[in-house]
């Protein structure tokens, strides 16, 4: 079979949250609880006995509806989140794009939230004097530099994000329906960035709920249904069986 | 042991986001206020102003060069109270990006008790514009002053942690440490002499409040221009790395657990 390097391993992994509504936040709240004695936790499996390996070099897709912890798993991945049983082991640099410009600093500049983003990738200053040009010039916002980000739009925001995120050729590239906001130009030219690195050999999880762009993107594809994997395949086939579903 | 040392190559690797989330801090700090940096050596000033009228005319206590007995407690007393409030919010104020990329959660508490340092650092200023003034004898012992600001670095460091990481799951930690930390100030010799608590509680007065142990050695550096206890400076540090060492196991043990309630 397949001899490349398998650079994703999750085996069995199990997310558990506790319920948002049985959240204790406050000492009051807790010692309440404690006296009338109903501090149960209420479980909830964010995603259930999930396998995946994924070898060097493949682009995965992640189809289903909101909730079915699509998100989560590719949380999982990053590192973000640990999972409760199982295990997940990574080789090789990630780069995610859960939320574009998560790390942005709404007072400081976009040239300061350059640095910062950057930093917060893991990348070292030196490393970011040297492309940072290749990033303003990539993200086209030449003449808003010195603007501070609250006042940029959420397109805008995203582009700078994008361009930062992708600056380097990460190993593992991790998206998760970013593309919405931005426009059509835009978008396309993230398309085409994101083909570019998958040419190379960079590996690409990517969620999304434009069918089309996932069957375009991705040779492979998981279809999860309340945390747990339905149905993996190469993506052709999970989409039309994802679709079938849906518009029954 | 081999843990450690990764854990220490983590720190090394995110040195330049501990750099970045700092200097962020101190630059927004100011940012948009007409005198900017120069509040941070003004701001002392003017509270030690305000406080040497009040207590050499209400209260008088009979130490000799108020003013700087004044400004060496406060400052450091007042880096120790914003370092651990700033750190308290690190973790949960920072909910977002925690939520969307992996980071070491450490290093915002790092890097919020770290710019409290730096802030200090512009206030020394004021210290030293209140020394030249009451022209306080300067001796070469000034040059053990790092070495009492680094075990109260260590020591606010570790409660820092150690609160950052139960703040998560006690909101109210914030608030009741407001008020924890007026009582605190009440409690060391910040603005009265040590000599006016009765000698028999004055052991306890020592022990159980470190902040009078480092409080006293800076003054003794500073305003009296002699060596400082050495046996005071030996425990400072034990007291300051066991706080390290508690807040640091205690944010490693939940650390796992704050995406779920973040």
């Amino acid at each position: 079979m397949d001899n490349s390097k398998v650079v994703i391993e999750v085996q069995n992994a199990t997310v558990r949250f506790n319920m948002a509504c049985e959240r204790i936040c406050n000492l009051k709240e807790y010692f309440i609880k404690v006296l009338r004695r109903d501090l149960l936790f209420q479980e909830f499996l964010a995603l259930k006995n999930i396998d995946l390996t994924i070898r060097e070099g493949e682009s995965w897709g992640f189809v289903g509806v909101n909730g079915s912890g699509k998100s989560t798993l590719l949380k999982l991945i990053c590192g973000i989140l640990k999972p409760y049983k199982g295990t997940v082991k990574t080789y090789g640099q990630i780069a995610p794009l859960i939320e574009l410009g998560a790390g942005f600093d709404g007072e400081l500049t976009a040239r300061e939230n350059i640095f910062l983003n950057g930093a917060v990738l893991g990348h070292s200053e030196k490393f970011m004097r040297e492309h940072f040009d290749e990033i303003v010039d990539f993200a086209e916002l030449h003449s808003f530099l010195d603007m501070p980000i609250k006042n940029y739009s959420s397109g805008m925001a995203a582009r700078l994000g994008f361009s930062v995120a992708t600056m380097v050729r990460p190993e593992i590239l991790i998206v998760d329906e970013i593309l919405a906001v931005g426009d059509y130009a835009f978008q396309q030219k993230c398309q085409k960035r994101m083909q570019e690195m998958l040419a190379d050999g960079t590996t690409l999880l990517f969620v999304s709920h434009s069918i089309e762009e996932v069957k375009k993107l991705c040779n492979n594809a998981m279809w999860l249904s309340h945390g747990e994997s339905l149905m993996t395949g190469t993506s052709n086939e999970v989409c039309d069986a994802y679709m079938n579903s849906q518009t029954k | 042991m081999n843990n450690l040392y990764i854990r220490l190559y983590g720190l090394y690797q995110y040195r330049d986001l501990l750099k970045q989330l700092v200097v962020r801090d101190v630059k927004l700090k100011y940012r948009r206020s007409i005198l900017g940096y120069l509040w941070s050596v003004l701001n002392p000033l003017m509270t030690m102003m305000v406080l040497v009228i009040v207590f050499s005319n209400l209260f008088r206590f009979d130490i000799p060069n108020f003013p700087v007995y004044l400004i060496t407690g406060s400052t450091l007393f007042g880096f120790m109270s914003e370092a651990t409030t700033m750190a308290i919010a690190s973790i949960t104020g920072n909910a977002a990006l925690l939520k969307k990329t992996y980071v070491p959660k450490y290093v915002f508490t790092l890097a919020r008790v770290t710019s409290s340092l730096v802030n200090m650092l512009f206030s020394m200023t004021a210290i030293i514009i209140v020394v030249l003034i009451t022209k306080v004898q300067i001796t070469p012992y000034i040059l053990l002053a790092p070495l009492v600001i680094v075990e109260v670095y260590l020591f606010s460091l570790g409660l820092g942690i150690f609160l950052a990481a139960a703040s998560v799951f006690f909101r109210d930690l914030q608030y009741l440490w407001g008020i924890f930390i007026t009582m605190w100030m009440y409690l060391t010799p910040i603005f009265y002499p040590i000599t006016i608590i009765p000698e028999k509680y004055r052991f306890w007065y020592y022990w159980l409040n470190p902040m009078t142990g480092y409080v006293s050695q800076f003054r003794d550096i500073v305003l009296h221009g002699q060596m400082p206890d050495v046996y005071s400076v030996c425990a400072g540090f034990m007291i300051a790395f066991i706080a390290l060492l508690v807040g640091a196991y205690t944010f490693y043990r939940s650390q796992d657990n704050f995406i779920l309630y973040i």
